[in-house]
């Protein structure tokens, strides 16, 4: 890998000189896991581990479920409940089928939010960052189709509901819907080709996964103070990092290991506490849920996707100034997936030169009210459509929107960084030298 | 390109731009029978149209059809609800579309709009049947009848009001109930589509 100086994988035996002059995959495979990795990594750096570990949850568990399940509308339903009641285990493997969905999306909301307070996003880690925001849209698309095939009450309505967004495109939105749906409603078609994108899908993530972290080993990880490692010899770079393997590595395990005793309890417990119930009833085109509320995970956007109705002023105004083109509905589709674009462009939004926000003493505030501005967009998104909820979810909506639009461009000319350690080492050390010993004494074991 | 100081084209520009042209057509070609897959298909669009019995409909109930895959409510309407839905000030109604397939875009949202004309031969009043979509015009839930401040239809998802006629009154729903395509053949069916 390009980047940091270290040593690279030299074949020792017969075998992997053989091996190695016709396929270089173990020099691969070891410069990988031996990368040179920043020494002062924290916690918030367990969850690519956490996301990589739940895709193949995922994959294995879904792979085994597609084994008993039928996509027919007549038996989606009642395969499912075949899988619950008669498939030796089965019901285990669907809750956590389903409840790793949950797990997926908690640990990619603290892995976003963790590149965002450290400025992971910015140069030269740009790329790393684009392919995330893709691999979250797939992610979003994958549990979107994933969540239709039970064919229950809230698959049917809310794909009704969530393909009714294509239909407000301006001119194309209802042949657009058709195309999707394959016909004029939720029914057979849709079910079908759901259940072929929702197989497809997580093998494109595990392909985006593999370039994700390509593109940050070839740039280095980032870390939460910021600052480069230092490339200027093998000797300084070693000072700054430490191996992957074992190090980071075990440290990744331990920090799964004990989320994963959080999962298996929910898995255990309290499979269904984040479902819906009105999913256990089969689906019904003739009676609609009274509540219709997506997972929770889908919350967020959710609730800007309904903050912007008629009576809002800026809704107006782009009603007007487009001739009734953008409508309310077409406004708050736009919003929605606008809310996921200009978190996707922050690397070049954000003006300011430092990355960490631990040295800036503005934006870390900003920064926890946008925090505190998602979990609030979470609640109101559940909430029925009325006031105070409407007011709560615009403002919250427009905050969403400002902190990247304004806030992150004008902080970096407003704002005066605190000093910057200067080096990796220096502030490895001054965190944990008094307390450890520091790192001399490995470097000069028992003389 | 290799001809830098040719300004004019050679026949390998030529030919390279052909190439390319003909690449292009032919990837199109390949590609529109995987997107074209996916519309609707020869059985799905053959059930465009159906024929309803509503003999059995009673004076002031409904019937409900499921047609392509949506609900249809086809109601055999009350005289009260009848001049209920026609004393209404057009003004009122935040829709004044008819929102009616078989009349032209833009009529006016009268109950004469909204109802279906009665067959010759049959012992309804004149505008009893009332054929519309059942499907909220907001978010796509399925309105509830007889319900709502209006006497009409109430949808229970975010509390959309229509009138007898189908009409939006109050709530989010921003349109009309709307008309689908129907007509009587004889006295006692409807044919939707």
């Amino acid at each position: 890998m390009a980047g940091i100086p270290h040593d690279h994988y030299e074949p020792s035996s017969n075998g992997e000189k053989w091996l190695h002059k016709r396929l270089p995959i173990l020099g691969i495979a070891y410069d990988t896991l031996m990368i040179p990795t920043p020494k002062n990594l924290n916690w918030m750096w367990i969850w690519g581990i956490v996301l990589t570990f739940t895709l193949v949850l995922q994959i294995v568990t879904g792979i085994v479920l597609v084994m008993h399940y039928v996509p027919h509308v007549d038996m989606a339903f009642e395969s499912v409940e075949h899988i619950m009641r008669n498939v030796n285990g089965g019901h285990m493997i669907r809750y956590f089928h389903s409840n790793g969905a949950s797990l997926f999306f908690i640990a990619v909301y603290l892995h976003i939010f963790r590149s965002l307070y450290y400025g992971n996003y910015k140069a030269p880690r740009e790329v790393t960052w684009i392919i995330g925001m893709l691999m979250y849209l797939l992610m979003m698309g994958t549990a979107f189709m994933g969540y239709v095939l039970p064919w229950g009450q809230m698959s049917f309505h809310g794909t009704a509901v969530i393909t009714g967004l294509f239909g407000a495109v301006p001119f194309v939105g209802e042949a657009l819907q058709t195309w999707l749906l394959g016909a004029s409603a939720v029914g057979q078609p849709a079910l079908n080709r759901f259940f072929s994108l929702h197989y497809l899908m997580p093998f494109i993530l595990l392909g985006l996964t593999i370039v994700h972290i390509w593109a940050f080993h070839t740039t280095g990880n980032n870390n939460p103070t910021g600052v480069e490692v230092r490339r200027t010899s093998k000797e300084d770079a070693a000072k700054d990092t430490l191996p992957f393997w074992p190090y980071f590595v075990i440290k990744d395990l331990f920090a799964l290991a004990i989320i994963l005793a959080v999962f298996m309890a929910i898995v255990g417990f309290m499979p269904n506490y984040l479902g819906h119930p009105d999913n256990y009833i089969p689906a019904n085109p003739l009676a609609t849920p009274s509540h219709i509320v997506p997972e929770w995970y889908f919350l967020p956007f959710y609730a800007i996707l309904r903050a912007f109705t008629a009576d809002v002023w800026v809704v107006q105004i782009v009603n007007f100034l487009t001739f009734g083109i953008i409508d309310a509905k077409f406004f708050g589709v736009l919003a929605m997936f606008g809310a996921i674009a200009v978190m996707a462009l922050a690397p070049w939004l954000d003006t300011s030169t430092v990355r960490s926000g631990r040295y800036r003493p503005m934006f870390k505030w900003w920064f926890a009210l946008l925090v505190v501005d998602f979990i609030v967009l979470m609640w109101v998104g559940a909430q029925a459509a009325e006031f105070p909820y409407d007011w709560i979810s615009l403002i919250a909506s427009t905050y969403w929107f400002a902190y990247f639009l304004v806030i992150l461009p004008l902080l970096g000319v407003l704002e005066k960084p605190l000093p910057l350690p200067e080096t990796i080492e220096a502030d490895y050390a001054a965190h944990y030298a008094s307390k450890t010993g520091g790192t001399k004494t490995i470097v000069n074991p028992a003389e | 390109m290799s001809h830098a100081d040719e300004h004019q084209g050679t026949r390998r520009d030529f030919l390279y731009y052909a190439t390319a042209g003909a690449g292009v057509v032919i990837t199109g070609a390949a590609v529109w029978p995987l997107v074209n897959q996916m519309n609707p298909s020869a059985d799905v669009q053959a059930l465009a149209s159906i024929r309803v019995d509503v003999s059995g409909v009673t004076e002031g109930s409904q019937l409900t059809v499921l047609w392509q895959g949506k609900p249809v409510f086809i109601r055999y309407r009350t005289q009260s609800e009848i001049d209920a839905a026609r004393a209404v000030d057009l003004a009122d109604l935040p829709d004044q579309s008819a929102e009616n397939a078989n009349l032209a875009v833009g009529s006016e949202a009268t109950d004469q709009n909204r109802a279906l004309p009665t067959p010759e031969g049959s012992d309804a009043p004149e505008g009893a049947w009332l054929v519309q979509m059942g499907v909220c015009t907001h978010l796509g839930c399925v309105p509830l009848g007889e319900q709502g401040d209006f006497g009409g239809w109430f949808c229970p998802c975010h509390g959309s009001h229509y009138d007898t006629a189908g009409r939006i009154r109050r709530g989010p729903a921003p349109t009309n109930l709307p008309v689908p395509v129907a007509a009587f053949v004889d006295p006692t069916t409807i044919e939707l589509g």
